[in-house]
């Protein structure tokens, strides 16, 4: 299945979920948010949310910002 | 320090000075500012992450310095973005404060009000304790108090400009018109700046680049954690009135006749 992953084009397996697509992105522990086509997906909530075609994930992390 | 403790949101602050993140050229030279400061809370923005920067490193500089995280929605143009971005900033940081950010357009970075108030009331009533970044407009401010806010944080001019205070009246009768913290956001260039925005009546400053972005950070937060502490002490020594002509400080009184 195809989806975008913080703007990229990416392939993942089917049967994907939220928590799958962090691991395989990112070894961060703490302080990252997950949305999914906009809409805020809770932490406790990664491994049980599927993905699907075409999903937008964006996974957010702390930055230097004023 | 002889300096009351700043009450937002219910938490007491002994710094009354709250550094931003932004524009620092490294962790370690943020980490030195931030002590110097002796700032208690410090603000972050929430980013699509990023293989070559750590943010890792950035919560550990907040782990390792104690300073309470304010997270920001920099860059939204719109009060749906900023009221999503505020609730990935609480799932990603455990915490429900948020400095509230609008923006109008790129070149000035000033607050949109249209914006900022449905978001400021949409946050309120998800729980959030919101610090809006407004414009220096003490009618916008009200209706930001009146919305919930734990404080307003008016711009002093724009964001990084350097410029200062460009309207002190404005933040004076900003000041008269609510009952929160009123903290000048956004425009500092150096300590006089701070130090005016506190004899002007604000509770206290945020600022960022005037730290980050000078030449020697750590040696300007200094500066700027004693421009607080003496314009916040300024404010309430009762200073004399301005007048038109000189008025001796020595008696003419015994004067010899030379």
């Amino acid at each position: 299945m195809r989806v975008t992953v913080n703007g990229d084009d990416r392939d993942l397996a089917g049967r994907t979920t939220v928590a799958d697509a962090v691991v395989e992105l990112t070894g961060l522990r703490r302080g990252v948010a997950v949305a999914v086509n906009g809409e805020v997906v809770p932490r406790g909530q990664w491994a049980e949310t599927p993905l699907a075609d075409g999903d937008r994930i964006e996974v957010l992390s702390a930055a230097q910002g004023g | 320090m002889i300096m009351d403790d700043l009450v937002v949101g219910g938490e007491r602050f002994g710094s009354r000075l709250i550094l931003g993140t932004g524009g620092a050229a490294n962790l370690d030279v943020l980490e030195r500012a931030v002590k110097a400061s002796g700032t208690e809370m410090v603000t972050v923005a929430l980013r699509r992450i990023n293989a070559q920067k750590s943010a890792d490193g950035l919560l550990d500089v907040v782990a390792r310095t104690g300073v309470r995280l304010l997270p920001n929605t920099a860059g939204c143009r719109t009060a749906t973005e900023a009221v999503k971005l505020a609730h990935l900033a609480r799932e990603a940081f455990g915490t429900p404060w948020i400095k509230l950010e609008v923006i109008g357009d790129e070149r000035t970075l000033l607050p949109d009000g249209v914006e900022l108030v449905p978001a400021a009331e949409r946050l309120v009533a998800d729980g959030f304790t919101v610090l809006p970044y407004t414009n220096d407009d003490p009618i916008l401010a009200r209706r930001l108090a009146d919305a919930g806010c734990a404080a307003v944080m008016p711009a002093g001019s724009p964001i990084g400009s350097g410029l200062g205070i460009g309207n002190p009246h404005h933040l004076r009768l900003l000041r008269q018109a609510v009952d929160v913290p009123v903290i000048l956001d956004a425009g500092l260039g150096t300590a006089s700046d701070a130090a005016l925005a506190m004899e002007l009546g604000c509770d206290a400053v945020l600022l960022a680049s005037a730290v980050t972005r000078a030449e020697d950070p750590e040696r300007m937060a200094t500066a700027m954690r004693l421009a607080v502490e003496a314009g916040y002490l300024a404010a309430r020594a009762g200073r004399i009135p301005r007048r038109f002509h000189a008025l001796a400080s020595t008696p003419d009184e015994g004067r010899p006749d030379l």
